[in-house]
């Protein structure tokens, strides 16, 4: 991958961005008040549960009046567009661009929900479980490219990971070994993908590739051969959801986020942790360096060959986390293919996240956001084909590689050999 | 703190880049090590910084054995390097380099950033090396990143300081920054082994220089005991005469034009900004400036290798913006790139291959879609006995030849057919002296022949023996013009440094005129062609 700068503040380039930002809120205002606003019927309500299956508070539905609403949310937008062609929001563009394209989708969510009722604290709860093992997955792939590996193979190690903390955990009759196999199915791969990449010097596109294709494979195989003769081998249980006192009984946000099984807790943690180690600590200090210009750090003593093995097999185990929520968090059994490329959606999100811990957690959110939407979308019977709503996140990671909504910066030594001569 | 080097040897497959190399640096000594490109002084030093291991001999500090397996070995022992290529993280601040590898932490192993930070402020003021620490070490000039890369061996406690070719990208000014830290720290009792090929620098700031040539210690002397002469001479083996005799030049008509020209580089910032030139048939039009300051861009637009913005170039009174490399070549231009081994060669071709880049497609070379291997080869045997390529066969990779080898390759690809436009980029960069005299040779050679010629070098000393005119880029405009025999080395020294203010370099050029005599190039015609003679 080749490395972007920033274009300085003054050139035309930012020039012709500011005023293209500018148009694109305004087609956005437009185009909501066109579709959402005058394309519901007046005199028709949308109404918002705000209630979840577990809480113990009642809240009272939220009905709002669809046209109105749509309406006001279209103005927000052509407001901003205004702004920012009049005056400029400077470096807080990308954010009202966040701004701008969630009333836009407010605006269709009311929309699709005139005349009927949506829940929203269902919606986003399924947002935020969806997005664990895309996070999760993210996470493995910055560690490994933090310091200059490519982790292509996260699909292939969630996948494998999968499988053993469903087969582990069923024979063994506990949840727990079957995470810790499948952490260790994950940091294995993470293993072999260093020694293939570091060791052998194999390109490590293909490596983690080969790695993918591999557990497939033999996942696929060994499903259909054991999973489906011994299917007691596959019912390996999930981890409990564990409410924390008080903090569960807040409404909304209570149920959302603090009624969850041991996973998403794990993910929390690890997001936090690893953004201060990775920009507070001697280790990421490290690690980062390493990523940016090995020779550099090299020359400064560091040993960048370990440095690497050591976050590559850590990014494996991640992975293999990311895996165990499919088998022992979510579903409670392994089925053939079940990670369906969020190994790959994990990569979007990090490059999405700009490497960067909290931006891929934010990253997956919106690629989790878009999965449930899809999903509540069908139930509503919004005559959209669900395909093109699920494209949405996808051609959000295209525009922003492509350095539309600022500009994404990989490692410098992202993907390169390190040979000490 | 005192550093032996006893008998070492280092053996490569199939080379030995050192040979039995005796050293002594003594406590607060500036020690320079003098050499060609290739005569072993990186190796030694690297073998020093424990980045190699010697195949024999030793290595003692202060009288003791060591034997270093890494650079943090060697770093544990008051040894720091500061590399030809400065070895910095460009997305770091210039705290974070520094304190990298050796970083205070606190609790947990968080990094403990303001102590970092109040140690470098405290090293920065001693020795009077001026930099912002909260700086991102990426937006820096090179000179100050060259500081950051001192203050991180300083802050490491080294007690010798290995300076690995440290002017090569600084302006004279920067040089003279540099020379006064190396007098500060030297006061402060810290040895310093300063690797050059230059012998100006060499004769002013060290103390005691030791000469390499292929890879053996050829003597020992000091600053007094010696001149620039004898020490060229020992450095290349065989007497050596240190200036290009140029005739007077002849202009001719007009050949290229360059308007206005703008041009962006990768990161699409404008780095040449509205450059306007013209140069004549049969003169030398010599563009100077420190590295960066927008010269690569420049040809690159002019030769169809970068895209132009805005602006005009005109050939032969054709306009030629944005005209593709191969048209270029086949209206007269030749061109000699400043990356040799990315743009000039394809080093995993043969020689003979190398030499038809340009003309594979025309006659004799081909015949309709079928290569002509017998003419290819009857070519290239012919133009490596012309141009003086040493190597066994045409058969041999590009990859495999030396520097002064490859260059020369490119030289007899571009120069072997009738060019009214010459090109070259840093034409001897890294060359040894043999090879550089050599396609100096060539380059007035082209010019006597008529040709226009335009030489980018940040190499002062060529720009001064070879222009007929010279043009000093900075900040990406051509900020003077000087005829040859205005130009000297502090107008041209004033101007890198982009003091374009009129008043400046004339005052300057008159308060130094008495010493500008002496260095400027021979007058015109002075004395015969000899270029070496034993």
């Amino acid at each position: 991958m080749s490395t972007i700068a920033a274009a300085p503040a003054t050139s035309r380039v930012s020039i012709r961005r500011a005023r293209v930002l500018g148009i694109v809120f305004m087609a956005l205002g437009f185009a909501a008040a066109w579709w959402f606003g005058f394309g519901s019927e007046s005199g028709l309500d949308s109404t918002f549960g705000l209630n979840s299956r577990s809480s113990e508070v009642d809240l009272p539905p939220l009905a709002l009046p669809s046209r109105e609403t749509a309406l006001l949310l279209a103005a927000i937008c052509v407001f901003l567009g205004a702004i920012q062609l009049t005056r400029g929001f400077g470096k807080q563009a990308n954010l009202i661009l966040g701004v701008a394209v969630g009333c836009f989708i407010l605006a269709f969510l009311v929309w699709a929900a005139r005349d009927d009722s949506l829940n929203m604290v269902g919606m986003l709860q399924s947002t935020l479980l969806r997005s664990v093992p895309i996070t999760l997955g993210a996470l493995s792939g910055l560690l490994c490219e933090r310091s200059g590996v490519i982790n292509i193979a996260i699909e292939g190690m969630m996948l494998t990971a999968a499988f053993m903390g469903a087969i582990v955990g069923s024979a063994a009759g506990s949840t727990w070994v079957g995470l810790i196999l499948a952490v260790l199915a994950g940091g294995l791969l993470g293993a072999l993908l260093a020694v293939l990449s570091i060791r052998y010097r194999v390109d490590q596109i293909v490596g983690g590739t080969v790695i993918n294709i591999l557990a497939l494979g033999l996942t696929s195989y060994l499903s259909a051969q054991i999973l489906a003769r011994y299917q007691n081998l596959n019912s390996p249980g999930r981890f409990p959801v564990i409410e924390i006192p008080l903090l569960s009984d807040i409404p909304i946000i209570g149920p959302m986020l603090f009624a969850n099984n041991l996973f998403i807790y794990l993910m929390f943690i690890l997001v936090i942790g690893i953004n201060i180690a990775l920009f507070r600590s001697r280790w990421g200090l490290r690690v980062r360096a390493v990523g940016e210009h090995p020779k550099a750090a090299d020359t400064v003593g560091i040993k960048v060959l370990g440095v690497r093995y050591r976050n590559v097999i850590l990014g494996g185990m991640v992975a293999g986390l990311a895996g165990a929520y499919f088998t022992l968090g979510s579903v409670g059994r392994f089925d053939e293919n079940m990670t369906g490329g969020r190994g790959f959606i994990a990569l979007a999100a990090m490059i999405f996240g700009r490497w960067n811990p909290i931006g891929a957690f934010g990253a997956a959110l919106v690629f989790g956001f878009a999965d449930s939407l899809q999903n509540t979308l069908a139930i509503l019977q919004v005559p959209i084909a669900s395909e093109f709503l699920l494209m949405a996140p996808y051609i959000a990671t295209i525009l922003v590689v492509a350095g539309v909504v600022g500009r994404a910066r990989p490692p410098a030594a992202d993907g390169q050999l390190y040979i000490k001569e | 703190m005192k550093i032996e080097l006893k008998g070492i040897t280092k053996r490569f497959p199939g080379v030995i880049a050192n040979k039995d190399v005796d050293l002594i640096v003594n406590g607060g000594e500036v020690h320079a090590l003098l050499g060609e490109n290739g005569a072993g002084k990186s190796t030694l030093m690297n073998v020093l910084y424990g980045l190699y291991e010697p195949t024999e001999g030793e290595v003692l500090v202060n009288g003791e054995p060591v034997t270093f397996k890494s650079p943090g070995d060697a770093i544990d022992s008051a040894i720091g390097m500061v590399h030809q290529h400065f070895m910095l993280v460009p997305v770091f601040t210039v705290t974070e380099n520094v304190m990298l590898g050796v970083e205070p932490t606190q609790n947990f192993g968080l990094l403990d950033k303001r102590k970092a930070r109040a140690r470098l402020v405290e090293l920065s003021e001693r020795f009077g090396l001026k930099v912002d620490p909260d700086a991102m070490v990426e937006d820096l000039p090179v000179g100050v990143e060259q500081r950051v890369e001192i203050l991180k061996a300083l802050y490491r406690k080294a007690d010798c300081l290995i300076l690995d070719e440290p002017t090569a990208v600084l302006t004279p000014a920067e040089i003279d920054d540099l020379f006064e830290v190396i007098e500060t720290l030297k006061a402060a009792g810290v040895s310093i082994i300063f690797i050059s090929h230059k012998l100006k620098e060499v004769m002013a700031v060290a103390d005691r220089i030791t000469v390499l040539r292929r890879g053996e210690v050829v003597g020992s002397t000091t600053p007094n005991e010696t001149n620039e002469q004898q020490l060229a001479e020992m450095m290349v083996g065989r007497s050596v005469q240190l200036t290009v005799d140029v005739e007077q030049a002849q202009p001719g008509e007009k050949i290229l034009e360059v308007t206005d020209l703008e041009v962006l580089d990768d990161r699409m910032h404008r780095t040449v900004k509205g450059v306007s030139f013209e140069v004549r048939s049969g003169e030398i039009l010599a563009i100077a400036g420190v590295q960066g300051n927008g010269q690569t861009e420049l040809i690159e637009g002019i030769t169809g290798m970068r895209a132009v913005e805005t602006g005009t170039v005109t050939l032969d009174g054709k306009d030629v913006t944005g005209s593709s490399s191969k048209r270029l070549f086949e209206m007269g231009m030749a061109h000699v790139p400043e990356d040799r081994q990315e743009d000039g060669l394809v080093t995993s071709f043969p020689i003979k291959d190398n030499l038809i880049l340009n003309t594979y497609q025309n006659a004799p070379y081909s015949k309709g879609i079928v290569m002509n291997r017998d003419a290819i080869d009857a070519g290239a045997d012919k133009l490596v006995k012309e141009y003086d390529v040493r190597t066994p066969s045409i058969e041999v990779n590009a990859a495999a030849l030396s520097g002064g080898n490859q260059q020369k390759v490119i030289v007899a690809r571009e120069f072997s057919h009738s060019n009214n436009l010459l090109i070259a980029s840093q034409p001897t960069r890294g060359l040894d002296v043999g090879s550089i005299q050599y396609i100096h040779g060539q380059i007035v050679a082209k010019r006597n022949e008529g040709a226009a010629v335009i030489i980018v070098s940040s190499e002062l000393d060529e720009i001064l023996a070879l222009g007929d005119r010279i043009a000093v880029m900075y900040d990406g405009k051509i900020i003077g013009v000087l005829d040859r025999s205005e130009a000297t080395r502090e107008r041209c020294g004033m101007l890198m440094a982009g003091l374009s203010g009129e008043g400046v370099v004339r005052q300057s050029a008159t308060e130094t005129s008495a010493v500008a005599e002496d260095e400027r190039p021979p007058p015109p015609a002075s004395s015969a062609e000899e270029e070496t003679t034993s």
